[in-house]
């Protein structure tokens, strides 16, 4: 296309924005409500994300050995466990360790301390605390402990017990709770995308069916469709454009007002340090899906009033 | 220069807007077409600019048998047609210069020209100092003459008028018939349609009377007579 028939599209497509004055205005806050929604599902999902994130990273199994087992044996095991593919990290806590976390954890409770002290030797057994990379993963690296196959018998003869099986139920629920929330929450993007798409594609159909008249006119003063129809391409992404611009804005003091009051609620997410930080990736996306989506609805919209 | 050859146009209802219509009409002439309300004046034009397809025959426009044409085709015949409507058919939220302009522009042509060719067929409908009104700010004759301009401003071999004085008061509509006898004057063909008899005897020159669809008569001198 020549330079000047795209400079006349953007002139007359500007032109027809600012004198449209009170469709333009509807068109715009109609975008701004789908864009908003976008905005919410994109911060939603970072939340639930970092949710579910925080949720797994508490998730662990813990390898107890007997009291008196020995330090290399325990630190071959570590070693054996941190090559399973399944495996993410792996600590070690020696018994002497493990002995004083537990008098720092009943330093309130004399009576326990007072019977520990009783005791002529260390009666806590050391303790490898194993993360999975994912959490399904748990399952096997359990039955790796308790398969006879994988671990010789002397390595079977310091563990006291694993406690996959004690936590089983916390962590098939957590897993229960985290896949059907992934799911939900795609089924509401998904839902709330489609919404908006359908209000933003009628309400520009409705703003071009008031100008099907003029449509017609055009064409039989012998325009040309793209003659015709840039303008309106160019009007409908200026929609799109504005109503990203107004989002953005608009997003500052609501996510200012999340982040000071619903932090805690959110699990120490703040979305207004978030949004910020972040809002060089959300102003393109917004950018792209409002003049693509106001584009595209005046292409379709006008096509129908082209036939003449 | 304008063929029809044996066309009828019925409309899906089943109602006959034209029947056995056979006529030609010459590069440089002035043709009323007559007839009463629902004659089929506006389907023969329509015809024309390719804005509704015949049941039966043909309509050429030179050796383009215009209902063949599509796409860029069918936008290169209009711009060598002019379109004058009753209801004038003005881009109502531009401005008098740009809706000339915009015909211009759908004609390929530059900025220089625009800006050099607009002002003075602006000046030659009286509207130059009316160019920045929008046609809700005109009068009905002013929007008339705003049409012509438009219509003009391509220089078409042929200009074709609808019923362009079934809107405007007898002051406006002598203006108008001026108007189009000077372009006619000039080597451009004139179709025009109307029902006012005042303007067929104006003009004085060849009338077809249309009659339910049908030619009734075809006088080169005609007056009008129904």
């Amino acid at each position: 296309m020549p330079i000047v028939n795209l400079k006349r599209m953007f002139r007359t497509g500007f032109l027809n924005f600012t004198r449209n004055g009170l469709v333009s205005l509807s068109s715009v806050l109609v975008m701004t409500i789908a864009l908003s929604v976008l905005s919410g599902v994109l911060l939603f999902e970072h939340v639930l994300e970092s949710t579910l994130h925080t949720v797994e990273q508490r998730v662990d199994v813990s390898t107890y050995f007997v009291p008196g087992a020995k330090e290399e044996a325990i630190l071959a095991l570590k070693d054996t466990v941190s090559a399973l593919p399944e495996v993410e990290s792996v600590s070690y806590t020696s018994e002497k360790d493990a002995l004083a976390d537990f008098r720092a954890r009943h330093a309130d409770d004399q009576t326990t301390l007072q019977a520990l002290d009783e005791l002529d030797k260390n009666p806590i057994g050391a303790m490898l605390n194993i993360k999975a990379r994912d959490i399904s993963q748990y399952g096997s690296i359990s039955a790796f402990f308790d398969d006879a196959s994988t671990l010789d018998s002397s390595a079977h003869s310091i563990i006291d017990h694993v406690d996959y099986n004690k936590n089983k139920a916390e962590i098939d629920a957590i897993q229960g709770i985290m896949s059907k929330g992934r799911t939900l929450g795609i089924i509401v993007v998904l839902v709330l995308m489609l919404l908006s798409v359908v209000v933003t594609f009628n309400t520009i159909r409705l703003a071009i069916y008031f100008s099907r008249e003029e449509i017609s006119v055009m064409r039989l003063v012998g325009a040309s469709r793209g003659h015709v129809q840039g303008p309106f391409i160019v009007e409908g992404a200026f929609y799109g454009f504005v109503a990203t611009i107004v989002t953005v804005i608009l997003f500052v003091p609501i996510t200012y007002w999340f982040g000071r009051n619903m932090t805690d609620f959110f699990g120490g997410i703040n979305l207004f340090t978030y949004y910020l930080t972040h809002i060089y990736q959300f102003a393109p996306i917004l950018l792209v899906f409002g003049t693509g989506l106001g584009a595209l609805s005046s292409v379709l919209a006008a096509r129908k009033y082209l036939r003449v | 220069m304008i063929y029809f050859n044996g066309v009828k146009k019925q409309y899906p209802k089943g109602s006959v807007a034209l029947e056995d219509i056979t006529l030609a009409i010459q590069p440089g002439e002035f043709v009323s077409i007559v007839g009463h309300s629902g004659a089929g004046k506006t389907t023969l034009i329509k015809l024309i600019i390719a804005e509704e397809e015949p049941t039966e025959g043909t309509v050429f426009f030179e050796s383009l048998d215009v209902n063949r044409m599509r796409g860029r085709d069918l936008t290169h015949l209009r711009r060598r047609i002019g379109t004058v409507f009753q209801d004038f058919k003005l881009l109502s939220n531009k401005t008098a210069y740009e809706n000339i302009a915009f015909a211009m522009e759908a004609a390929g042509k530059s900025d220089a020209e625009i800006a050099a060719d607009v002002p003075h067929v602006l000046d030659l409908v009286d509207l130059l100092e009316k160019k920045g009104h929008f046609p809700g700010q005109l009068s009905g004759g002013e929007k008339q003459r705003l049409a012509i301009a438009r219509a003009i401003i391509n220089q078409p071999e042929v200009i074709i008028a609808d019923e362009p004085t079934g809107n405007l008061d007898p002051i406006n509509t002598y203006e108008i018939v001026q108007i189009l006898k000077k372009i006619n004057d000039l080597g451009t063909t004139i179709i025009l349609t109307t029902h006012n008899r005042g303007v067929v005897d104006a003009v004085g020159k060849r009338v077809i009377t249309l009659e339910k669809g049908r030619i009734a008569r075809d006088d080169k001198d005609g007056k009008y007579m129904i």
